[in-house]
Formats: C-alpha cells, sequence, structure tokens
C-alpha cells in the first residue's frame, strides 16, 4: 500500500506548471521567460529564444522533479535539445508519483535567474476556519510538508475573510513575518493579491507558487507554480475542459474521472464495487482486517443506473490484478435490480469469469438477486459484510 | 424532543418538481413527515401529489404555511442561492442535500450564516430523521430506522444506514439521526450535534461515525474531553485502510497529514473515553454493552 501517492482525478483537476503560469501571468504576475515545446527540435528553438543559461523542466502533474531528473539546467540550445530528448516520450519517477512514473510530452524551457529570496506562498480553502487561507514562508524552495516538520515556526498563515477579500496590509504583515527588506512589502503584497483574485476567478482548491523569487535585481517572479481546480466548478470554468491532461492519471482512474466514477487503484486483488464513499471505505477496512486486500475503492454512487454500474464494473474487470469481486450495495436512491443488470453487462461485455460475492440490502434487493443468479449462477450471496469477507476467503482457500 | 427535526418541524421542500425532490419527497410523506410546501421559482401554483403546495419563493412558504424548515435538492450550480435564499426567508433549519457544491460558493455561504441564527446540515449529506415523530427530512431508507433513545451522527451516508441498520437489528432504536456531510466546508460540524444530543432529554447515548480526512473527529475528541459530553459515545472511524494522499469519494476524505488518518481519529476518540467500534456490523452489539455498562 501506499506505493502509488498521485492523487487521484476525483474532485480537483491539476494543471501542468506552464499552465499555471500562464493563468498566473494573466493576472500580472511576472514569470521567467521561457515556451513549451513537444519535441527535442523546438526545445532547442525555444532555448535560442530564451537565452542561456536555462532550465529545461518536464510538465507532469508531480512534485519532486528535481529528484527525478526532470529539471535540468542547459548550457545551450543544443543541450536543451538532448535534455528534452531525454526527457519527452519517457515517464518521470519522482518521490510523488507511482513507481511508474508519469509520462513526459512537453518541456518547458525557461530562464535562468539570479535569486536573492526563495518565498513560499500558497492559498487552499481552511475547513476550520471556512475560508481561504493564504501560507507564506521564508523557507521557499522546499516542499511546504517538509518546511512544515523541519521550521514549523516558518510557516505563517493569514485568513481571509471572504467578503472583503485578501488585503494589502495582510500582505505587507507577511512580508514583515518574513523578514523581507520593508521596500518589498508592497510588491509582495502585490503579488498575493493577484494570486488570490486567481484562487478566486478560477475557482482553485489549490494555488501555490513554491518558490516565488525575489532576484538580484529586485524584480518578483513566479518561479514554480502549482494550480488545481475544484472538479465541482466545472460549471462555470468553460477552460477546463481544454486544461485536462488524462494522461497523468492512472489509466483506470482516468477512466473512471471520465465516467464521473469515484475509483482509486489499489494494489489488492479483490475488486470492490459498493455505494457511498463511506461504505466503500469501511467495507475495504473489513476486507482487510479479514487478512485479504481490497484492488480498488470503487463509489459507484446514488443514483446508479445500469450503464454507469456496468462502466463501474468494467474498469475492476479491467484491472488485471482482480481475482475476485466483492459487491456491497445498500439499495436506497441507488436500486439493486439496477445494480444487478449493470454487473451482467460488464461481465459478458470483458468475457471474464472471476468469483463473485454479493450483498444486497435494500430496494429491490431480491429483484437484484434473481438476476444475478440467472445471469451468474455461481455467485455467492451474503447478508452481511462479515459474511462477505468470509466468503472471499473461502474463495482464495479454494 | 429529538434534535433539529421532530414533531414540529413544518417542511419545505426547495427543488421538490426536479427527478430527486419528487422521489424523496413522495417517500418522506409515506414516512409521514408534514411537508408543508415545495419551491421552485417559476412553478409556484402547481401541487405536487396533488396536496402539497408550491410556491416560486421560500418567502411565500413561510408567510403563507409557515414552513420552519428547509430541505434541498436543488442541483449543485443553484444550491448555495438557495440555501441562502431560505436562510433570509425565515426559516430555522436548512437541510442541504445536493452534492458537488463548489467549495467558494460554500466559504461564501458559510461566511453569511455566521452572522445569522439559521443553522444549515450538510451540504452532501443524507439528512436527519427522528423516528419517534415519523420525522424524515433526507433521503436515507425510512424501514431500517427504528424510535429509541440512541443519537447518531456520522459524515457519511450509505454507511450510516449501516450503522443505524446493525442498531435496529439488535433492538437499538434511535432518537434522531443526522448526517453532516462528506465535504471538508459543511455547516455543522459533530461538535454542534454532540452538544445537541448532550442536552436532549430523549438521547440516552450517542453513535459517532467519522472517516480519514480533516480534524473533525480530533475536534469532537476535544469537546468530549473538556466534559462537553457526558453521555456514553460508541465511534466508528471508516478508512483505515485507506493509503495517504488518495481521495475516498467524499472531497474530505484524503489523508493529507499524520492528523487526518484513521488511527490518529481513533486513538483521539478513545483517549475522550468513546468506545470505538472495530466494524460497523459489530456496532450493534458494542452499544448494548455500552448501555449495559452505563445502566449497571
Amino acid at each position: 500500500m501506499g506505493s502509488n501517492p498521485t492523487p487521484s482525478a476525483e474532485k480537483i483537476m491539476k494543471l501542468h506548471e506552464y499552465q499555471a503560469k500562464s493563468i498566473l501571468a494573466s493576472y500580472g504576475m511576472p514569470v521567467p521567460r521561457g515556451g513549451v515545446a513537444t519535441t527535442p527540435q523546438e526545445a532547442r528553438d525555444v532555448t535560442r529564444h530564451v537565452g542561456t543559461p536555462a532550465f529545461v523542466k518536464a510538465q507532469v502533474h508531480a512534485g519532486g522533479r528535481g529528484k527525478g531528473g526532470g529539471i535540468k539546467l542547459i548550457q545551450s540550445a543544443e543541450q536543451a535539445e538532448d535534455a528534452a530528448a531525454s526527457m519527452l516520450g519517457s515517464r518521470l519517477v519522482s518521490p510523488q508519483t507511482s513507481l511508474t512514473g508519469a509520462p513526459v510530452s512537453r518541456v518547458l524551457v525557461e530562464e535562468c535567474l539570479d535569486v536573492e529570496y526563495e518565498l513560499y506562498l500558497g492559498i487552499v480553502i481552511d475547513a476550520i476556519a471556512q475560508a481561504p487561507v493564504v501560507i507564506a514562508s521564508k523557507a521557499g524552495g522546499m516542499e511546504i510538508e517538509e518546511i512544515a516538520l523541519e521550521h514549523p515556526d516558518l510557516i505563517l498563515r493569514e485568513v481571509v475573510q471572504p467578503t472583503v477579500g485578501f488585503r494589502a496590509y495582510q500582505g505587507r504583515r507577511l512580508a514583515h513575518a518574513m523578514e523581507l527588506p520593508s521596500t518589498l512589502a508592497n510588491p509582495v503584497a502585490d503579488q498575493i493579491m493577484r494570486l488570490y483574485k486567481a484562487f478566486v476567478d478560477k475557482d482553485c482548491s489549490l494555488a501555490e507558487i513554491n518558490p516565488l523569487v525575489i532576484t538580484k535585481s529586485g524584480q518578483v517572479m513566479v518561479l514554480d507554480a502549482k494550480i488545481s481546480i475544484d472538479d465541482d466548478a466545472a460549471f462555470r470554468q468553460p477552460d477546463m475542459p481544454g486544461l485536462r491532461d488524462w494522461t497523468q492519471e492512472d489509466l483506470l482512474e482516468a477512466r473512471a474521472g471520465q465516467a464521473g466514477i469515484a475509483y482509486v487503484k489499489l494494489d489488492g486483488d479483490v475488486g470492490c464495487l459498493v455505494n457511498g464513499a463511506g461504505l466503500a471505505m469501511a467495507t475495504m477496512d473489513s476486507i482487510k482486517v479479514s487478512g485479504c486486500s481490497p484492488a480498488n475503492f470503487l463509489d459507484v454512487g446514488g443514483g446508479a443506473e445500469p450503464i454507469r454500474v456496468a462502466e463501474a464494473m468494467g474498469i475492476i474487470l479491467a484491472d488485471p490484478q482482480v481475482k475476485r469481486v466483492l459487491i456491497n450495495v445498500f439499495g436506497g436512491i441507488a436500486r439493486c435490480d439496477d445494480i444487478a443488470e449493470g454487473i451482467v453487462r460488464a461481465f459478458s461485455d470483458s468475457g471474464k469469469d472471476l468469483p463473485l460475492v454479493v450483498r444486497f440490502l435494500g430496494t429491490n434487493k431480491d429483484e437484484g438477486i434473481r438476476i444475478l443468479k440467472k445471469d451468474k449462477p455461481n455467485t455467492v450471496f451474503v447478508d452481511s459484510i462479515s459474511e462477505a469477507t468470509e466468503a472471499l476467503q473461502e474463495i482464495t482457500s479454494r | 424532543m429529538s434534535i433539529l427535526v421532530g414533531k414540529d418541524s413544518r417542511i419545505v421542500v426547495q427543488g421538490i418538481t426536479g427527478k430527486q425532490g419528487g422521489f424523496h419527497s413522495t417517500q418522506m410523506l409515506e414516512y409521514g413527515t408534514n411537508i408543508v410546501a415545495g419551491v421552485t421559482p417559476g412553478r409556484g401554483g402547481v401541487k405536487f401529489n396533488e396536496t402539497v403546495p408550491v410556491f416560486d419563493a421560500v418567502e411565500t412558504a413561510v408567510r403563507e404555511v409557515g414552513a420552519n424548515t428547509s430541505i434541498i435538492f436543488v442541483p449543485a450550480p443553484g444550491a448555495a442561492d438557495a440555501v441562502l435564499e431560505a436562510a433570509a426567508s425565515g426559516v430555522s433549519l436548512v437541510i442541504c442535500i445536493t452534492e458537488g457544491v463548489p467549495a467558494m460558493d460554500m466559504v461564501g455561504v458559510l461566511s453569511y450564516l455566521r452572522n445569522s441564527n439559521v443553522r444549515l446540515i450538510g451540504p452532501n449529506c443524507p439528512g436527519a430523521i427522528s423516528p419517534a415523530s415519523l420525522c424524515r427530512v433526507g433521503i436515507m431508507p425510512s424501514e431500517i430506522h427504528s424510535s429509541g433513545r440512541v443519537g447518531v451522527v456520522s459524515r457519511s451516508g450509505t454507511l450510516t444506514y449501516e450503522a443505524v441498520n446493525a442498531l435496529t437489528q439488535v433492538g437499538i432504536g434511535q432518537s434522531t439521526c443526522v448526517g453532516i456531510g462528506g465535504d471538508p466546508l459543511v455547516g455543522t460540524s459533530f461538535v454542534d450535534v454532540l452538544a445537541m444530543f448532550e442536552d436532549d432529554e430523549e438521547t440516552d447515548a450517542i453513535v459517532l461515525i467519522g472517516e480519514i480526512g480533516g480534524n473533525r473527529e480530533q475536534e469532537a475528541a476535544e469537546f468530549i474531553k473538556s466534559g462537553g459530553v457526558s453521555k456514553p459515545i460508541v465511534g466508528l472511524i471508516a478508512g483505515q485502510s485507506a493509503p495517504p494522499r488518495k481521495r475516498m469519494g467524499h472531497a474530505g476524505a484524503i489523508i493529507t497529514g499524520k492528523s487526518a488518518t484513521a488511527e490518529e481519529k481513533i486513538r483521539a476518540l478513545s483517549e475522550a473515553g468513546v468506545t470505538i467500534a472495530s466494524s460497523v456490523e459489530g456496532l450493534g452489539e458494542v452499544m448494548e454493552q455500552v448501555l449495559k455498562g452505563s445502566s449497571a
């Protein structure tokens, strides 16, 4: 477990660095001179415009790129071409990607800066404050988790009062607390206000600049940026579909994301289809306690129509690690007969025949059981989660 | 008395003419819930189920038929507006079932509600039900509930049904069951509901169902520890097998730091004197034991 810590497609959409920077630039935040390339030749051409020395940076949805060889300092356009050639088409493995890494299909070539200060700036919505919180630190350049671990005293927070927004005085307060020269207080405050505006306008769930640098010549600049957008706001963010890069997700997770199904791939061999996130987690817990191991988290959702269930089941069956399947449905809005129909459809589409343990409760339970008995006669029906895990263990030992 | 919803609840359903709103309004009426009105802007004047008057605005429902509690089935893009309309129209309790409300919308709504006396439950929640007064203001299956003296509060939907089912199966009825919602930003916290159950004369014990993500369970533990709750509590935390940094369906269910893990939540609640049930199915028996112990 934990070998695949890339967050799922569920509920947030991550942007690439170059996309985030382009958004921030449109809010008047200075970004380094640079350009995106999809081929080594293009990287060489871009570098000629940008000038050297420069950085070639792999564009993947994960941090820690430097440690995985995804950021290279180059001295010439030819070196840029070589660096790009080594990155493009490969998979970058960093401490924040899965073991198989994330595919690199773009690189960003960017000018090198003479850096005086490296700051951390981030905005998230804080559940306790029930408001956006601006987080700042003078220990920029490190991951915020590392700063929190090593220098918790260097992490500053300003809660934003949503009715008035982030104000300049709060930015100056942060600048002073970061012990910046007083001449930098207003420019830094101005940048945070721009970041906040972008955060609100674009329905971000995270907007992070790490680092925001101040060059030796006193210019403020966004050196690296991460933005995630709240999926729930997709209806009012018309640019979102164009910014999404499904190739960065696990294949099955991307397929689930496109179908609007909450699915997370795990390492075990028991495929799980459950309705409701809490019940899905509780079901996984019981499987684990019984000594088996779940292959996935899957919440098929409330109003589960057969076609949606079939897609959910299809995703489970497409996972080569899955050796047996557990269905746990507490019918309410979801109807057991709809679920049964979808399951039958997915099995017949995939041509696979895996042992199936089903626990139905609630709306149209008997009808659901009847459908499965007819089309999947080997199905084991159980009345409780504990009976279900016992049945799974029995299947394994057979 | 039960908490939040009961015999004095006069319900207005916002979004009653929609598919979900209509389906659940029918179910609520069948259970015995006192739905006095529906609201759908532009559909005022029609009747739902031939009995329930539909108005264009919540304020009309409050004025004409005395609605005091709203339940919202309005789709996500309009949900925040629906909550604000209800709050501005004179109801005292708003239950928002809608899933997928943008976080920034909730920031605005919660900021507004802090300066009002209106309580919001949800969004993205199953609602609340008080079986003794046959008052269901939500989407939970009616038949698993039974009347009794145990209060249930949870962040989840179907897992709550599973827990309630486990209680009912061992003969333990419920005073009120409340789902506070699976999003990080919700109107009512565990602490709010625990305080209400503590004050409720018809509640003898409490079930608290939490999950990974955030630190609302720790907040509850602090509250219990500081003497906020004297009644016995049985806790259940889902997501013990969840890996870090993976969002388990609910927007709030993601392990982003140590305090968000199931382990930490279980530790905090245990230290506060909460009896932890190791599985949802065992919850009924654990509560039986706890009730025996507290009456002995």
